[in-house]
């Protein structure tokens, strides 16, 4: 293969509230039977790379739980394999990833003692489907040093969350502002790069020598001008779950279905850890329509327009709309669920309420307890 | 080779041919159960649960689904550098070759293979029987009572004793008889096909039997040979859910006691779980105008109708207004608008059109197989597809692609047949 994989999966989301205090935002459960990061780390083995490393810091333990084996992502081979970095104590230092390309730069071995001629880097925490391998044949078609993946992003989202970049007629980018007060255009990075292996570690070298860190700022900004950075336009479904919001949002548009098969049955399909579950089961008072079920969930009660996880129970006469169940939750009867995501293992006990809004979801802490 | 105290030898080649066109092109053991499983996956899921890391499976009859479902045991855990599953096909030898001519025979030909890992016991059981069953206790029970065999017994009303192999039994337990379908049974304690030997007598008693039984069977000779050579031989009692799904009609009745609110077989447990090959199976959809009630689905699959007391595989998808009742659908099948299919099996990847019905009319008995499809089950065989706006009737059986053509007046009577595949043995199914 011509590439290694870098899937950047430390960071923390301050919006995320609850559902990132004890988790990686790259470990958020997404679609019913998915994690976050399943979709870049599919798309690694999807486009053929063998070889992929995964740099957690921030709430690893939910991760490193996901990733248990590299085998339910065809990553079990002793030509390459799944390496998951963590910030790790040794005689000269002990100390956090100071950023992005610090992160990189602590776990530089990797790519040293790798032979691949390029590098694709990816965020942990998008929902995306992209065959990286367009990535680098635009890449070399324009004769590039790094190459951004970058989406215009439509009127209903907020550019001012994304790293906004100026490109010209050629697709080169001339600048590059992350959360930008004055947006100077519509279109935003998505968090995917590609650049030459012995590039990235001359770079991140040279930066981290300098005191700077962060891959956006202190690499592709600051060197925008000298090197050749392109842009490589991806019309794809995209979303990142930066926030509340657009977590609840990319999580209902699983329930249309092109995105769904697009993920899920168009090949390559994303793969996640199976979990051995047993089909769904329906008793005689469920009611479900418009909803995404996961396998060994038991269903008595109402549900529309949800998304339940692997292994939730319902209780009869419960009523849910608009909501995230996930997994392992319990809700018991005559409850009433709206506008809501509910963490893992959380129990409603019989005839409890949760109702939130659609501008603000209730969200209920994982193994909470809910009374009537 | 690590030693192991016990090893699994699990019978896997039989045919099952009272299951009709399910088992046409597949063994048995690798028939779809209970939406997403597959017959097999019971006894290898059990061998795992109690801690038995090393499988044989013994194939014969159309391995290759069988095969590829087993791969290097990866689902079960059994893909291990020491033991494992190691699927054990008939072969040539350096005087003669031949298949597999009894279930004893079948052990007699791998008796390398079991001396390999130098066991004390081995575990010899099908896989064809829908249980759980912790075979550590088995094995504890054989230890505690120094059994040269011991042989795992369903405790069945007395009354239906009589449909089994039933083990006469002193009050420690110890057999004293064995009798075949007995008219007037002495014990409840029917044999469920599950032994566990000594190794060394095993072996020993395996290559005397095989000088005089060429078809050497455990329960037509072996079994009996050392009874009759006053060998320590021992029932151990269960008295859980176990299950033979031989024909269509316990086969179907099996599944549907999946749907019971409170099932009495509960896979639903969060220890000794059923594993099966289902890596990557995205969750199922249900569409605006569902109804689902009393029915299991499997992952993948796409609800948009209605379905009522049915067991559906992965990726099936039910379109709008299709009503499905009392029926499986195994992986992959699509059902067409308006179809309504009433007590049915349709096995896997089959296409049926729009405005089909299947399983209306009277209960006609299968013309051609009358042993065979007699319950009023119409069964469908794998990769089968039916055009649109076709009516069939009661314990009717189609295999293959068919066509308008097929259906004269676009109706096919209840006890009729369309079978268009031949298997590849040459027999109609």
């Amino acid at each position: 293969m011509r590439a290694v994989g870098i899937i950047l999966a430390g960071g923390k989301s301050e919006r995320l509230g609850e559902l990132t205090r004890n988790r990686a935002t790259s470990a958020l459960p997404v679609g019913s039977c998915y994690r976050a990061i399943d979709f870049p780390l599919s798309n690694m083995t999807n486009s053929g790379i063998s070889k992929v490393a995964i740099i957690t810091q921030y709430n690893s333990r939910s991760l490193h739980d996901h990733l248990s084996s590299p085998k339910w992502w065809d990553l079990g081979s002793k030509q390459g394999g799944m390496f998951v970095f963590s910030p790790y104590q040794s005689g000269e230092n002990s100390m956090w990833f100071r950023g992005t390309a610090d992160a990189i730069y602590q776990n530089l071995t990797f790519l040293k003692r790798s032979n691949e001629p390029y590098v694709i880097i990816s965020s942990g925490d998008c929902v995306y489907k992209m065959n990286y391998n367009d990535l680098i044949a635009y890449h070399e078609q324009k004769n590039a040093d790094i190459t951004i993946a970058y989406r215009q992003v439509p009127d209903n989202d907020d550019i001012r969350q994304y790293g906004v970049m100026e490109l010209d007629a050629a697709n080169r980018l001339t600048d590059l502002e992350e959360k930008p007060l004055e947006p100077q255009s519509d279109l935003a990075s998505i968090g995917v790069y590609v650049i030459s292996r012995p590039l990235l570690i001359e770079l991140v070298e040279t930066i981290v020598s300098e005191g700077r860190y962060d891959l956006v700022r202190d690499l592709l900004s600051r060197y925008r001008k000298r090197l050749r950075i392109y842009g490589y336009r991806f019309d794809g479904y995209w979303r990142n779950l930066g926030s509340i919001h657009s977590y609840f949002d990319c999580n209902m548009d699983f329930l249309r279905r092109d995105i769904r098969n697009d993920f899920t049955v168009q090949h390559p399909y994303i793969k996640t850890k199976p979990k051995d579950e047993p089909p769904a089961k329906f008793n005689n008072m469920a009611h479900v329509t418009n909803c995404l079920v996961g396998s060994g969930a038991i269903l008595n009660g109402n549900a529309n327009r949800s998304i339940i996880f692997r292994r939730v129970y319902t209780g009869e006469h419960s009523t849910i709309s608009n909501a995230i169940l996930m997994e392992g939750t319990y809700i018991g009867n005559n409850c009433v669920v709206e506008h809501a995501i509910l963490d893992k293992d959380v129990i409603l006990h019989n005839g409890a309420r949760i109702v939130g809004t659609p501008e603000s979801p209730a969200v209920i802490t994982k193994g909470h307890e809910v009374k009537a | 080779m690590r030693k192991k105290e016990m090893i699994a030898m699990l019978l896997a080649g039989g045919q099952g041919s009272r299951l009709g066109v399910l088992t046409s092109n597949k063994a048995k053991p690798a028939v779809m159960f209970g939406g997403k499983y597959r017959i097999i996956d019971f006894a290898m899921s059990n061998c795992v649960n109690s801690g038995v890391d090393t499988v044989g499976v013994l194939t014969q009859y159309q391995p290759l689904l069988l095969n590829q479902h087993i791969g290097i045991g990866t689902p079960w855990d059994l893909d291990r550098r020491n033991g494992g599953v190691t699927i054990l096909a008939p072969h040539m030898k350096t005087e003669n070759g031949e298949w597999y001519t009894g279930t004893a025979d079948a052990i007699y030909q791998n008796l390398d293979f079991i001396d390999q890992y130098g066991p004390e016991y081995v575990l010899v059981l099908g896989g064809d029987h829908i249980y759980k069953m912790d075979y550590s206790r088995m094995l504890d029970f054989h230890k505690k009572n120094n059994c040269d065999v011991s042989i795992a017994a369903l405790t069945v009303p007395l009354e239906e004793a009589s449909r089994f192999g039933v083990m006469n039994i002193h009050d420690d337990n110890r057999i004293y008889e064995f009798e075949e379908k007995p008219p007037q049974p002495k014990s409840n304690m029917a044999n469920m096909g599950i032994y566990i030997f000594r190794w060394e007598l095993l072996r020993d008693a395996l290559e005397r039997d095989n000088k005089v039984n060429p078809d050497s069977d455990f329960g037509k000779h072996v079994l009996p040979m050392l009874l009759s050579e006053g060998k320590r031989m021992f029932a151990y009692p269960f008295s859980g859910y176990w299950k033979d799904v031989g024909t269509i009609d316990s086969y179907w009745m099996a599944n549907m006691d999946l749907i019971q609110t409170v099932p009495d077989f509960n896979l639903y447990e969060n220890f000794d779980k059923i594993y099966t090959d289902s890596d990557h199976q995205p969750p199922l959809y249900t569409g605006a105008n569902t109804e689902i009630k009393a029915s299991i689905i499997s992952e993948g699959s796409e609800v948009l109708g209605k379905v009522y007391n049915s067991i559906l595989g992965p990726n099936v998808i039910v379109e709008e207004g299709a009503v499905v009742r009392d029926s499986i659908l195994m992986e992959g099948c699509y059902i067409g608008k308006g179809t309504v299919i009433e007590r049915s099996i349709i096995d896997t990847d089959c296409t049926i059109g729009d405005g089909v019905s299947i399983g209306v009319g009277d209960n006609v008995i299968n013309v051609h197989r009358p042993k065979v499809y007699d319950t009023g089950i119409t069964v469908v065989g794998e990769l089968s597809s039916i055009p649109d706006k076709i009516s069939i009737g009661k314990n009717c059986v189609i295999f293959g692609k068919t066509t308008p053509v097929d259906y004269p007046n676009n109706r096919l009577e209840s006890g009729e047949s369309i079978v268009k595949r031949i298997n590849a043995n040459g027999v109609r199914a």
